[in-house]
């Protein structure tokens, strides 16, 4: 006998299901019928999505042990492939920084040398003014200083 | 054992050897039991899945304590019956309470469907009655919902759900029969 043919057992589920009439009580033996149904599909619908989450799931059959190697392995070969990446980068990077640092002293040391050169220019240049613009005595001077003399 | 026989003492590795195998073996008959009510209860694979596991981590390390007073089915549906206590006392607890679960919802959760219903009409009946069998199960309390799938579900007896559950025989009545007039007032509804 099935559970399901056991209603009885239970105060609310006491069913005549030969009297097709309500019951004394106000329960509808059809009702009865249609729970017996629902009850069963109910459990085979549950058998059925069991039974396939069971089998796609592969749930291990031996007890559960902690299984920690392969994700020790897995932590240990992301922080190699981490640590090499990462190596990689910041040669690069170190590379670029250096790159650009030569660039800035050699465009540094050009402009020096080019303020050093119209340092001179300029100098040069001055010397050359000062030199040019030096006076002289007038040409003319003596013989006026002779005439000056003769006259007192 | 013949008369005058020596017995010779079994070494621990043989009984340890022993209690492996049958420790195995349990494992493997009451396994899908035990996941398919976890199942039912949560409605939700991958947490069905975790606490299977749990449950026969759990009765691993305690099957030396084990004494047979009862089947090993009902010390393992036991234990799986507390864990899962234990799962959604420490939910609650926590402060994302309100964050949803994994659990599928009812329509999803009544897809599944006896294989034997032949005709779409059939197989539409048998769909709309599951579904209301899940919502009727969805709105009882815990232990009603237990002692309903222990019930049903896993088709144990009545004084065994008692054991399992340890509430009376009577309680375990009382329980049931409220279970089954939610379901029967919720097929009433979808009449």
């Amino acid at each position: 006998m099935s559970i399901l043919e056991k209603q009885n057992e239970f105060p609310d589920d006491s069913s005549d299901r030969s009297n097709d009439r309500v019951q004394p009580d106000g329960r509808d033996p059809v009702l009865d019928q249609h729970l017996e149904a629902a009850l069963r599909n109910f459990k085979l619908s549950v058998d059925a999505w069991s039974e396939a989450a069971y089998s796609t799931r592969r749930i291990p059959q031996s007890a559960p042990r902690r299984n920690w190697r392969p994700a020790a392995a897995w932590a240990l070969g992301c922080a190699l492939v981490a640590s090499s990446v990462s190596g990689v980068v910041y040669q690069r990077h170190e590379k670029q920084v250096k790159a650009k640092q030569d660039l800035a002293k050699l465009v540094e040391q050009q402009k020096q040398a080019a303020d050093l050169q119209a340092v001179n220019e300029e100098d040069l240049l001055a010397s050359v003014d000062s030199d040019v613009s030096r006076q002289v005595p007038s040409a003319m001077e003596p013989l006026a200083q002779m005439a000056e003399d003769e006259s007192k | 054992m013949a008369a005058g026989s020596i017995v010779e003492p079994m070494n621990s590795t043989t009984a340890a050897e022993i209690a492996a195998d049958e420790f195995s073996r349990v494992v493997t008959e009451h396994r899908p039991q035990i996941f398919r009510f976890l199942l039912a209860s949560t409605r939700d694979v991958d947490l069905a899945e975790t606490l299977t596991q749990e449950c026969f981590l759990k009765a691993h390390r305690n099957w030396s304590s084990f004494r047979g007073d009862s089947s090993a089915m009902t010390w393992l549906m036991r234990i799986a019956i507390n864990l899962q206590k234990d799962h959604w006392r420490n939910r609650r607890m926590r402060f994302w309470r309100t964050t949803r679960t994994n659990s599928v919802d009812l329509d999803e959760a009544s897809e599944w469907l006896p294989s034997g219903e032949s005709s779409a009409e059939q197989k539409m009946l048998a769909k709309e009655q599951v579904r209301h069998v899940w919502k009727a199960v969805e709105g009882l309390s815990d232990r009603q919902r237990t002692v309903f799938l222990l019930r049903y579900i896993e088709e144990r007896e009545l004084s065994e759900i008692a054991e399992i559950t340890g509430l009376s025989e009577g309680t375990v009545k009382a329980h049931l029969s409220r279970a089954v007039g939610r379901v029967r007032t919720e097929l009433g509804r979808g009449k």
